[in-house]
């Protein structure tokens, strides 16, 4: 059967078919190599269907727009790049204590600062989970395909709605910049998964709620409840606080609502690992570059198997323990200087030999860097 | 140095790897992004196109990739390649060393002077570009042409209508003729190689 839907699609744009198939509807960003797809795509395709597309001043006010048309009632996201990405922190940081639902893509590239605008890297990953101050817990999930970008830009999106939280599709410049033939999912293919609403009558209504799984039912601005978003720490109706239970139990509230469905949350790709007795970890696009080291190892003999990480945070710490557990030694391929490794490090029994690949040249890790570094520690 | 795991390690031969090359704004990505969707029309294909380039908007290398095969295709960049395009003499520097012993090599033969080998072809790209199909701008579409007449890896046809489906409303003729000489200048080389064209 011929299949009409497929087509060469670049990785950004599939990011914008992924939130507009998820109900995105509002998108507010500032142009920056190498998203910068994303806003046009949006720019393009937003207006044909009732959405909203703003080019705002900066990437503060960019990530400020957003949140403002989610507690509206909008499924709302951004785009941008690493020095994007290190301004919209403090409204990131607004979005996560008032529980806001949105999408915050980082298509990543060479830093810090300005760095290189047109080279890959991964080098945002920590910055994924810790970027704002304080507390709280992130939801990142990483691509590496343009078929993966489509499906995981799904899936930040109910993520996102279902547990009330910002949460971030970390990219990379291949992935962004690289066009693949694929087929776009045709409606009812994929669940898409809406915020719970209020439905108490106004006067019995608490924005922060608490409730058994930690979400609380959202009301949009100018829906005839009465609804707040303070940036201070509040109690269930959104009022600041000082007292130490009420602080507490916010906080409580940040983390549980998350790590409670773990499990859910955590996705891997797992090849190979069955009699593996040494594994590969790795996210994002030098997944791809590890997928064909495996397979040609394999086809030399040596039991080596991959496992890929579509959630990036929450770490996925028992699901990688169960995977990696017969495996004496795990390599670490990042284009960074080190970072997902030192979770490997902490997850995995200590008598687990841990390898850190590294490559932070601008250029992705080729299969026969990983083959060589394979040979070194067999 | 004895190598135990990578003296063993054969890259398949399931993928056919072309680039294309030369400097910012000789539309070498807009030609690689046209090659993959016509090359993408044959349903038993994979394609994966990936480029690299600098932060200026012309000048600076620049370079793009586009990976066949009917397997699914793990790494997306080249790394043998098949055939390589070079529309400058920057770029035959940089990339003549990722090309397969058994790869085509195509040149800019106005722009490309120093060619270290004597298995190539070449046609006056930009020049046929100008003076023959009406703007030096389709010099990157005249070698979509010739690349298709040299490798078969896509019809004349199925290049024709991606083009078509690319081009700006108004240059529709220019961009055809662009393939159309491509192609035939390229078939007379291939038949003739002893009339390796010269600038």
């Amino acid at each position: 059967m011929v299949d009409t839907q497929r087509t060469l699609l670049l990785g950004n744009l599939a990011a914008v078919e992924g939130a507009i198939y998820a109900g995105m509807r509002f998108f507010a960003g500032y142009p920056i190599t190498p998203s910068t797809e994303v806003a046009e795509g949006c720019s393009r395709e937003l207006p044909k269907i009732g959405g909203r597309f703003i080019q705002m001043e900066d990437e503060i006010a960019s990530i400020a727009a957003v949140v403002g048309a989610s507690v509206s009632g909008m499924k709302a996201m951004t785009a941008t790049s690493g020095p994007g990405f290190s301004l919209m922190q403090e409204n990131i940081g607004y979005a996560y204590i008032t529980e806001t639902p949105c999408v915050v893509i980082n298509v990543q590239r060479g830093g810090p600062s300005t760095g290189l605008p047109t080279k890959v890297s991964q080098s945002d990953t920590m910055q994924a989970r810790w970027g704002p101050h304080g507390d709280y817990t992130a939801i990142v999930v990483a691509p590496s395909t343009v078929g993966d970008t489509v499906t995981e830009t799904i899936r930040a999106f109910n993520l996102s709605e279902r547990f009330r939280t910002p949460v971030v599709i970390l990219m990379d410049e291949i992935i962004g910049h690289q066009r693949e033939l694929i087929s776009l999912p045709k409606p009812g293919e994929h669940q898409v998964i809406n915020r719970v609403k209020a439905t108490v009558p106004p006067e019995e209504f608490e924005p922060f709620q608490l409730t058994a799984n930690g979400v609380s039912p959202m009301a949009a601005y100018g829906e005839g409840y009465r609804t707040i978003s303070t940036g201070l720490t509040h109690d269930p109706m959104g009022f600041t606080t000082n007292e130490p239970e009420e602080i507490k139990v916010k906080l409580d509230k940040l983390r549980n609502k998350i790590m409670d469905f773990r499990s859910e949350i955590t996705k891997l790709r797992v090849e190979m690992m069955d009699d593996a007795e040494i594994a590969f970890v790795s996210y994002g696009s030098v997944s791809r570059a590890v997928l064909l080291a495996v397979a040609l190892a394999r086809s030399a003999g040596v039991k080596v198997g991959l496992v890929q990480l579509y959630t990036v945070w929450p770490f996925p710490d028992n699901k990688l323990r169960d995977y990696c557990q017969k495996c004496q030694k795990i390599i670490v391929p990042e284009l960074n200087m080190g970072q997902i490794v030192h979770e490997i490090r902490r997850v995995m029994p200590p008598d687990t030999e841990i390898h850190s690949l590294q490559r932070y040249d601008g250029e992705i890790l080729t299969p026969m860097q990983i083959l060589e570094k394979l040979e070194e520690v067999m | 140095m004895e190598h135990k795991l990578l003296d063993k390690i054969e890259i398949p031969h399931d993928r056919f790897e072309i680039r294309l090359s030369g400097s910012g704004g000789q539309g070498m990505i807009l030609g690689s992004v046209i090659l993959a969707e016509a090359i993408g029309v044959d349903y038993s294909k994979n394609v994966v196109q990936t480029q690299s380039y600098g932060p200026e908007a012309r000048g600076g290398a620049s370079k793009a990739d586009v990976v066949v095969s009917t397997n699914e295709i793990y790494y997306p960049k080249a790394m043998q390649l098949d055939m390589l395009l070079c529309m400058t003499q920057e770029s035959m520097d940089k990339y003549y060393t990722d090309l397969h012993k058994d790869g085509v090599l195509i040149v800019d033969s106005g722009l490309v002077k120093n060619i270290p080998t004597e298995n190539y072809y070449a046609l006056p790209f930009t020049k046929i570009a100008r003076e023959e199909a009406g703007h030096v701008m389709v010099a990157n579409v005249v070698a979509l042409g010739a690349i298709a007449a040299f490798t078969g890896i896509v019809s004349k046809e199925d290049l024709i209508d991606a083009v078509l489906k690319r081009a700006p409303r108004g240059t529709e003729e220019k961009n055809r003729t662009a393939v159309e000489i491509g192609y035939a200048e390229a078939m007379k080389v291939k038949k003739d190689p002893s009339r390796r064209a010269e600038d």
